[in-house]
């Protein structure tokens, strides 16, 4: 008797696995960390105030999100992929060569890039330029290629402090990293002059070697979240980091921020573009699962909706800032217009 | 007279007197005894400050600050028909219910005659957490009768404001913060004195979903218990029955030949394969191959119970070895079969052993991170899963996956609650385990 309760337990157990597995009800998303305090605040005005179920959100960083959107189309793989930079060429190689061949881009604001150091400590006021020369593996001196050795912000510009330089950098895997290296870094590059020089010196090799990275521990790299980089900068009081806007303006008791080029971040800076180093977020849409998952063309329109993502919204207010052509991204997710 | 030379110290000295030898020998066991005693006292040592680290951070999760203010939750805002649909209520968005929240509060303000100069309307409404409207309009969707009424219900505080009741916040970081002025904190203290605020014991935090970064102050661990829960049932539903009987096929059946010997080698092996090992085959097999739904307890269910299994058959197998081979043999002498002698007098004196060692592999896998990091049950999930079975293929988090998820949260309040998980998966950690302790000391028995 017992044999057969067990036996049929588990019968029905799998029964119930077969019929679990083609019915998914709420939208699943991945994708990048910092993408995701905007995505969570979404999902949860989102199923407050509508019948779907609020979407279950995971992070990992952009790259590791857009990979887990390629995987293919179907209800064991995510809808939507958050992503703190656009998707690559290689990427949609790979997701067409998996399935996934319509996919809807979505810009959903505009993400600050601040450069914070503790409060107690000097003020910084920075250009590209001094973070190349400071941070560069190697640069020329009188013709020849040699290692970095400055250790003094002052060392590199006589108007900053005589402070140590030590900075705490987003890892590779991170979408913040290629931002830093294209605005701060190459800009700095080519700002310098050095860029110049290199192209002199070594031809074709001149661009990586600008954004090559001091190794000796003057760069340090976090593959973790700011809340990392954060406690990097409150052991050691010298140190500099990367950081969102957002996460700089839920730390401002901790942190103090540098301006660049002489404009302080701030979400207006961002928004009129004076502020150098931004760039646009966006979420991807898988376009086979649009009718098929509920909610998800409910989650994408609620996300880009001026209540929302516009000015004076909860992302707004929460750091993110709005994209001027709000209207235009709404008429693509309405649309459903796919990337070409 | 040979016995007695033997009993004779050959060396000259008296028994009064100590040698040297003798001298450096109880030297010896001083000097261990003192490295012994060290040892105990670094692993106290270290026990205690990761103890008060947890606690000094951690205990103030347990309570909330939360306001007492009448709110009156009015027709003409919140419902603009006067029908009293529940579909036509739906319309209102939480930020109207923010906006009535709000006018509510500066009321309650200006009555009680609570002055702080430069405090503007809308630092007044941001003493409330942005959970509060959505609290509201769950109520009066549930009950739409309640438009109209004065309802009084405690309501939860901003974070920063919380922050400063339990004194994360102070004076001095909050004229820095951008997220929270000197005037709120004001407002706060005069709101303590006339009894509108106060710190309350927090239950939300062991029943409530996650929240997101702008609601610190409502997050809970509600989801990521339940999903815990379920996980252990998955675990100790599927580990226990599978590993019990590869142990006793394997200790008592299976002839003893190089092959029991190889997956003897290989079921050791395996417990000691890194977790997350374990978390890239069950995203192999259980997602991409049988098409399991993800973040689901299911398949974390199913990959912690591979993790597990290796674990229950080693202690299953050290259990059925310790009893006495006498007992099988007098089994079978009365004219047992194998299997009688097995199912009626071994595993029963076995049982306790068994018991142990599936609780503590429970715990093992109670505690595990990285294996669910790679089938998506890291993540954000604020719908409660349904009951089982069909609750198993729902989404949902679990424990430890909500403090390495807090961990990386912006807000500083996040930190207290991290360190609150922390508490909570002790407590679990520490009453199974002293489960495990009770059943051996309670049953154990020794030949």
């Amino acid at each position: 008797m017992s044999r057969m309760i067990l036996t049929t337990s588990a019968l029905a157990l799998f029964a119930v696995s077969a019929t679990a597995a083609t019915a998914r009800d709420q939208v699943q998303v991945a994708g990048s960390s910092t993408v995701l305090p905007y995505a969570t605040i979404v999902a949860e005005l989102f199923g407050e105030n509508t019948d779907f179920p609020t979407p279950v959100i995971e992070s990992g960083g952009s790259s590791a999100g857009l990979k887990r959107f390629c995987d293919g189309v179907g209800e064991n793989t995510v809808d939507i992929a958050n992503a703190s930079r656009r998707i690559k060429d290689s990427e949609i190689a790979v997701c067409q060569a998996n399935g996934v061949n319509d996919i809807i881009e979505v810009q959903i604001g505009y993400d600050g890039i601040v450069f914070a150091s503790d409060i107690e400590g000097a003020g910084f006021a920075f250009t590209p330029t001094d973070w190349y020369k400071a941070l560069a593996a190697e640069v020329v001196v009188d013709g020849k290629l040699v290692p970095n050795d400055v250790t003094l912000w002052n060392e590199v510009n006589p108007d900053l402090p005589a402070q140590e330089i030590a900075t705490f950098v987003p890892g590779t895997k991170h979408g913040t990293r290629e931002v830093f290296d294209e605005k701060v870094i190459e800009q700095g590059c080519k700002d310098s002059g050095a860029l110049a020089e290199l192209e002199a010196l070594a031809g074709e090799e001149a661009g990586k070697l600008c954004t090559s990275l001091r190794t000796d521990g003057r760069a340090v790299e976090i593959d973790g979240d700011y809340t990392e980089t954060l406690a990097r900068i409150a052991s050691n009081k010298d140190g500099i980091g990367v950081f969102g806007l957002s996460f700089y303006e839920n730390n401002t008791a901790k942190l103090q921020v540098a301006t660049m080029s002489g404009i302080a971040p701030s979400t207006e800076t961002i928004a009129s573009g004076e502020y150098p180093v931004s760039r646009p977020l966006y979420i991807y849409i898988k376009q086979a699962h649009l009718g098929v998952i509920p909610g998800l063309k409910e989650y994408a329109e609620f996300f880009i909706s001026d209540d929302i993502a516009g000015p004076g919204g909860p992302l707004a207010e929460y750091g993110l800032v709005p994209d001027p052509e709000l209207a235009a991204t709404q008429a693509v997710v309405a649309d459903e217009a796919l990337m070409n | 007279m040979s016995d007695r030379l033997r009993f004779e110290d050959p060396r000259p000295g008296s028994l009064l007197e100590r040698s040297d030898r003798t001298a450096r020998r109880s030297a010896a066991e001083a000097r261990f005894r003192a490295y012994g005693l060290g040892a105990v006292l670094i692993g106290i040592l270290a026990l205690a400050m990761l103890l008060t680290s947890v606690l000094s951070s951690g205990l103030g999760a347990f309570r909330q600050a939360y306001l007492h203010v009448p709110i009156y939750l009015s027709e003409a805002a919140l419902d603009k028909s006067g029908t009293r649909d529940v579909e036509d209520l739906k319309k209102v968005t939480t930020i109207g219910y923010g906006k009535v929240i709000a006018a509510a509060l500066n009321n309650a303000v200006a009555r009680a005659g609570i002055v702080v100069d430069g405090l503007t309307d809308k630092e007044i409404a941001d003493l409330i957490s942005r959970e509060a409207p959505a609290q509201f309009r769950n109520m009066v969707l549930a009950d739409p009768d309640l438009l109209g009424q004065t309802v009084e219900v405690p309501i939860l505080a901003n974070g920063r404001i919380d922050g400063y009741l339990k004194g994360r916040v102070t004076m001095e970081t909050a004229a820095l913060d951008s997220n929270v002025s000197p005037r709120q904190l004001q407002l706060a203290d005069a709101m303590i004195q006339r009894g509108l605020m106060s710190l309350d014991f927090n239950r939300a935090f062991l029943i409530a979903p996650d929240a997101s970064d702008q609601r610190p102050e409502a997050a809970g661990l509600g989801v990521a218990i339940l999903g815990s829960a379920y996980m252990m049932l998955i675990v100790l539903v599927l580990a226990l029955p599978i590993g019990v009987a590869a142990s006793i096929y394997l200790e008592e059946f299976a002839p003893k030949n190089r092959l029991t010997d190889l997956i003897e080698v290989n079921i050791a092996n395996l417990a000691a394969v890194p977790s997350i090992v374990f978390g890239i085959l069950g995203l192999a097999i259980f997602i991409n191959f049988a098409g399991l739904p993800q973040s689901a307890p299911m398949v974390g269910g199913l990959v912690l119970t591979l993790m597990t299994l290796p674990t229950i058959i080693i202690a299953t197998r050290a259990s059925l070895k310790a009893v006495p081979p006498s007992i099988r043999e007098a089994a079978l002498g009365v004219g047992a079969s194998r299997m009688q002698a097995v199912f009626h007098h071994v595993l029963p004196l076995a049982a306790p052993g068994i018991l142990t060692g599936a609780i503590l592999g429970l715990a093992q896998a109670l505690g595990e991170t990285a294996p669910l990091l790679l089938i998506g049950m890291v993540a954000f999930v604020r719908e409660f899963p349904d009951a089982p079975p069909e609750g198993l293929f729902d989404p949902a988090s679990a424990l430890p996956v909500q403090i390495y998820n807090w961990t990386q949260r912006a807000d500083p309040a996040f930190v207290e609650r991290a360190s609150g998980a922390i508490l909570v998966l002790l407590a679990f950690l520490l009453v199974m385990n002293a489960a495990a302790i009770l059943l051996r000391r309670r049953f154990e028995r020794r030949w």
